[in-house]
């Protein structure tokens, strides 16, 4: 069964027809062509589709696409502008945060809505009973971003990337929700 | 995936008539199970009938002190509301422990409840499951069963309940409220969840179209909570054992009230009613949480590969009653 949908993808309206058992992932890649998002397990276990819907982190292939008709998306090729970078992905080249670069449009999208999280206080486990603002350790961000896997293996240097980026985004208290 | 029909529900109301009059649907909450079950091939809805965003995203303090969660609050933002954090620490641990970040912003409360065994024979169309196939047998029962329960199981199905948060909901007395064709109706949590027998494909209470609208929390002045959960990984992995505990102590230290779940050892969260009425009135000890974790594991009997369950939900509810008896 078809459906008519409009998405806000990486600022811009598309609409497109999809059969109701589309997901989100395969609607951005094969309907849009829009293909930073990756479909690794497609069971939402790797973290590599993940995508921002309405600024929150989420993995694209556990979504229906047209269940998302009217939602704005922001994935990986949409966070920097048209000759900048998006700060996590310069820290990723500096700090080679990737090997193979499967994972890392969702590694980064992961980090951008973590960032986000941390801003407006919200716990992990790590810190969950503190009720003070968060502070990213090395710690902290291998909590927060245990959903995203990287097969080769290059979490040391994902770890630095996203530690250089929050030492400059996420201050050292944040309110509460 | 089977073909289906869409429809976003506008009211609670009509989700619930609209699933109830057509045994093919099902309610779409944020998906995280279901969408992956339909990839599967465990179900097949024919209608999708979405409730994801209904307003009941309200988390809301009632006259008498109780907490009331709506049924669509995510698990993130129920982890990081203040009354959560401040009152019913226990749940915010518990939702933070499961799962990953993105899914935590997905999936919803009731969904939570709802969200189905991991057991991979279950997950598997080639083995049989009495679950997923009724009648079919139990792969589990002779198969790789270290992930499954030692408490409550059955002839029929030995699968555990994946719920982090239904763990630390049995301990605080939750209860469910559900809207159904006739009206409401409300249960407590630990009731909802039904214990395999010979039905293990009913995981809960629920009749067809009712639909979870919310869940409420009552009021637990100076009570102490905590959740802690054993796995393979450090994050982002099923419980093998986990323990939620409600603590209240007397000014003198006895112990007033204390409430004991357990996660990742059966079919629905394991309240431990007899280990809880063997610790009402003591002092809290190494020794007494020891005998009385102990007394509530003897009816607990291991399968080939999980015998080391027992042993690990002893020693995980004596360290989470050391550990707040000593706050």
């Amino acid at each position: 069964m078809d459906a008519r949908i409009t998405l806000k993808v990486d600022g811009a309206p598309r609409t497109l027809t999809v059969d109701t058992r589309t997901t989100l992932l395969d609607a951005l890649r094969d309907g849009l062509d829009v293909t930073s998002p990756k479909k690794g397990c497609d069971h939402g276990q790797c973290g590599s589709c993940t995508v921002l819907l309405e600024g929150r982190r989420v993995t694209s292939c556990l979504l229906l696409a047209v269940a998302e008709d009217g939602s704005e998306i922001t994935t990986a090729q949409g966070l920097g502008g048209d000759d900048e970078l998006h700060p996590v992905q310069q820290a990723f080249l500096k700090h080679d945060g990737f090997q193979c670069g499967f994972c890392t449009p969702g590694q980064v999208c992961s980090a951008v809505g973590m960032f986000q999280e941390a801003v407006q206080g919200h716990p992990s486990h790590v810190t969950v009973g503190s009720g003070e603002g968060v502070e990213l350790s090395d710690e902290e961000i291998r909590e927060r971003m245990s959903g995203n896997l990287c097969r080769c293996g290059a979490y040391v240097n994902i770890v630095a990337a996203i530690r250089e980026v929050a030492s400059n985004t996420v201050p050292g208290t944040g309110a509460e929700s | 995936m089977k073909p289906f029909e869409y429809l976003r529900a506008r009211d609670a109301a009509g989700a619930v008539a609209a699933v109830t009059g057509h045994p093919g649907a099902s309610f779409l909450g944020g998906g995280t199970n279901l969408v992956d079950h339909m990839k599967l091939g465990i179900t097949a809805p024919d209608l999708l009938i979405d409730i994801a965003r209904l307003p009941l995203d309200d988390i809301e303090e009632l006259a008498d002190g109780s907490v009331r969660i709506g049924a669509t609050v995510r698990n993130s933002d129920l982890a990081a509301h203040r009354l959560i954090r401040e009152r019913h620490r226990v749940l915010s641990e518990a939702l933070l422990a499961g799962a990953s970040g993105q899914l935590r912003n997905m999936a919803t409360t009731g969904g939570n409840l709802l969200q189905r065994t991991r057991c991979t024979y279950f997950q598997d169309l080639g083995t049989p499951c009495n679950k997923r196939e009724p009648g079919s047998g139990c792969s589990a029962l002779e198969g790789v069963n270290r992930d499954h329960a030692v408490l409550g199981a059955s002839a029929s199905c030995v699968a555990v309940h994946p719920s982090d948060m239904a763990v630390a909901l049995a301990a605080l007395d939750a209860r469910v409220v559900v809207l159904g064709p006739d009206g409401e109706r409300s249960m407590q949590l630990t009731e909802f969840h039904r214990l395999p027998g010979d039905a293990p494909e009913r995981d809960t209470v629920l009749e067809h179209g009712e639909l979870i609208t919310a869940l409420e929390l009552p009021a637990r002045p100076g009570a102490l909570s905590a959740y802690r959960k054993v796995r393979d990984r450090a994050s982002y992995a099923f419980a093998l054992v986990s323990v939620a505990a409600v603590l209240e102590l007397d000014q003198d230290g006895t112990i007033r009230e204390v409430r004991l779940a357990l996660g990742g050892v059966a079919h629905k969260p394991w309240r431990a009613t007899l280990a809880e009425s063997l610790l009402r009135g003591t002092q809290p000890s190494e020794e007494n949480f020891r005998e009385a974790a102990q007394a509530e594991l003897r009816s607990a009997s291991a399968l080939r590969d999980n015998a080391f369950k027992i042993p690990m939900a002893r020693n995980t509810m004596v360290a989470v009653l050391r550990d707040l008896s000593g706050r």
